[in-house]
């Protein structure tokens, strides 16, 4: 009886039939697409992404030139050089990332002591030279500038899971 | 002077026109058919498709269409230069020439010549040189086995669709295309159509044009994860381009002559008013475009066959059954008498 069963169904493809239905149905679900450039994905707030340089409220750059970001990271992106300032505290004078070494671990964001470095939300960086992506600490400041309340806000979501 | 121009001349000119009359909007429509592809097939994947060239992504085919053509030729340099730029004319061209005996409309029919449907039958015999060529031309390995498997899938196939022919011709009696489609003339209207009485029939005639157009699920020769693309591993540009819309001219022939055979060609499906209001060639379009939906459809959802159970399915499973067939069909209309004259 098995024997029949099989042989009337593959002679009937019903298989094939029972796949073409299910294609068919799909065609009137709701689209997965979403229109990029206009529309995006919802991001989390644990997103690592370009980094940025942060700032006190006060406008004082946070990074104390500890080095320890530049110690953690796997792919040695990050690049230090520091000097005291006139007012005798320590800051950098040099701090390059390069974008095209990193590998987004997250791992100088983990290490910083005083939050100053720290992967945003931003994903949309491409360069059209590979120079571009050698980011110094101007850059990098002007990044802080430019996603700080962003950062911010992911920082405070981010705090009872730390 | 008077008379060259009565008698050759005019005549000429009067063909040429008719000519660029069919191949001008079938070169849209092949290109059209891409578009309409990449939709469907995003459609069933939950996707939307190319919608940002134009409205609607109208325009993406042209955009397609500019790219290859702007492209550069390359030309391996172990290949023979001729035969691998041959090629790919020889495919387009005879995807184009087959149209001349296909009837758009009653008397809508560049040559409506009486052995039509052998015409058909010889210029897709031929399609598979353009395909072996190539994969010889090439000197390389990837196109070579495409072509070889090709070679062997076209011609195994072939021989199905023959006796499905034959089994149409033997209801119709005519090898002439709009014979063909006038014998499904009747009272009934779509049940006249000889897809009702020999159902088994269209449906391995249409298995068996998925695989003389190479199209999926049988679409071995270029198949991407053995063979890199098949026999169109070493083309670029406009013979890449010509390759490209040879095949889909392909396809819209074949669902074309599946219309002509099976579907009532031009017929409107009942002689109610509206339908009949309808011009036959937009039915005749309309069906094209439905057996085209059925070409994507099935793209989108079976995945490929191996190559031992495309020969089997071929030698073994189609050929016998089509066969026996047209024994059947032969036997009940000799007994019932129902032998057209």
């Amino acid at each position: 009886m098995s024997f029949i069963d099989k042989q009337a169904r593959s002679l009937l493809l019903a298989e094939i039939v029972t796949g073409l239905a299910t294609t068919f149905r799909y065609m009137f679900k709701t689209k997965a697409t979403i229109n990029y450039p206009y529309e995006k994905g919802p991001l989390s707030p644990r997103f690592r992404g370009e980094h940025v340089l942060r700032r006190y409220p006060n406008g004082e750059e946070r990074c104390i030139a500890c080095k320890l970001c530049e110690a953690a990271c796997p792919a040695l992106a990050i690049t230090i050089e520091a000097e005291p300032r006139d007012d005798g505290s320590r800051r950098t004078t040099r701090y390059d990332i390069d974008m095209t070494k990193c590998i987004y671990c997250g791992f100088c964001q983990e290490a910083c002591p005083v939050d100053a470095i720290v992967e945003g939300p931003n994903f949309e960086f491409a360069t059209e030279t590979r120079e571009e992506l050698f980011y110094d600490k101007e850059k990098l400041l002007a990044n802080g500038d430019r996603w700080e309340q962003e950062v911010a806000q992911n920082l405070v979501a981010e705090a009872p899971y730390r | 002077m008077a008379e060259f121009w009565d008698i050759y001349l005019l005549p000429a000119l009067i063909i040429v026109g008719q000519i660029l009359l069919i191949v001008l909007p079938l070169l849209l429509a092949v290109a059209y058919l891409t578009l309409y592809e990449r939709k469907v097939m995003a459609v069933m994947q939950l996707r939307k498709g190319p919608n940002v060239v134009g409205p609607f992504g109208l325009l993406q085919p042209l955009a397609d269409g500019a790219k290859l053509f702007f492209k550069e030729t390359v030309v391996p340099t172990g290949a023979n230069k001729v035969l691998f730029l041959l090629a790919p004319m020889v495919t387009f061209i005879l995807s184009l020439i087959a149209w001349a005996v296909i009837p758009f409309d009653e008397g809508w029919v560049l040559a409506d010549i009486n052995v039509g449907v052998l015409y058909l039958f010889a210029i897709s015999s031929l399609g598979v040189y353009g395909i072996i060529v190539a994969g010889w031309a090439s000197n390389s390995r990837y196109p070579f086995l495409g072509a070889l498997r090709s070679a062997a899938q076209m011609v195994s196939y072939e021989v199905s669709i023959g006796f499905v022919i034959v089994t149409v011709l033997l209801c119709a009696g005519t090898l002439n295309l709009t014979g063909i489609v006038e014998s499904q003339k009747g009272d009934l209207g779509l049940l006249n159509w000889w897809f009702v009485p020999l159902f088994p029939m269209f449906i391995i005639f249409f298995v068996s044009i998925l695989a003389e157009t190479n199209r999926h699920p049988f679409d071995l020769p270029e198949a991407e994860a053995e063979l890199v693309a098949g026999y169109q591993t070493e083309y670029s540009s406009m013979a890449f381009a010509l390759f490209f819309l040879g095949e889909y001219a392909n396809m819209i022939l074949m669902s074309g002559i599946c219309t002509v055979l099976f579907l009532g060609g031009w017929l409107p499906p009942a002689d109610w008013a509206i339908f009949t209001w309808i011009p036959g060639i937009i039915w005749f379009g309309i069906k094209i475009a439905v057996l085209l939906f059925v070409f994507i459809w099935v793209r989108a959802t079976l995945p490929r066959y191996r190559y031992d159970q495309l020969m089997r399915l071929g030698w073994k499973v189609f050929l016998p059954f089509s066969l026996l067939w047209v024994v059947v069909t032969a036997g009940f209309l000799v007994y019932f008498d129902m032998v057209p004259a």
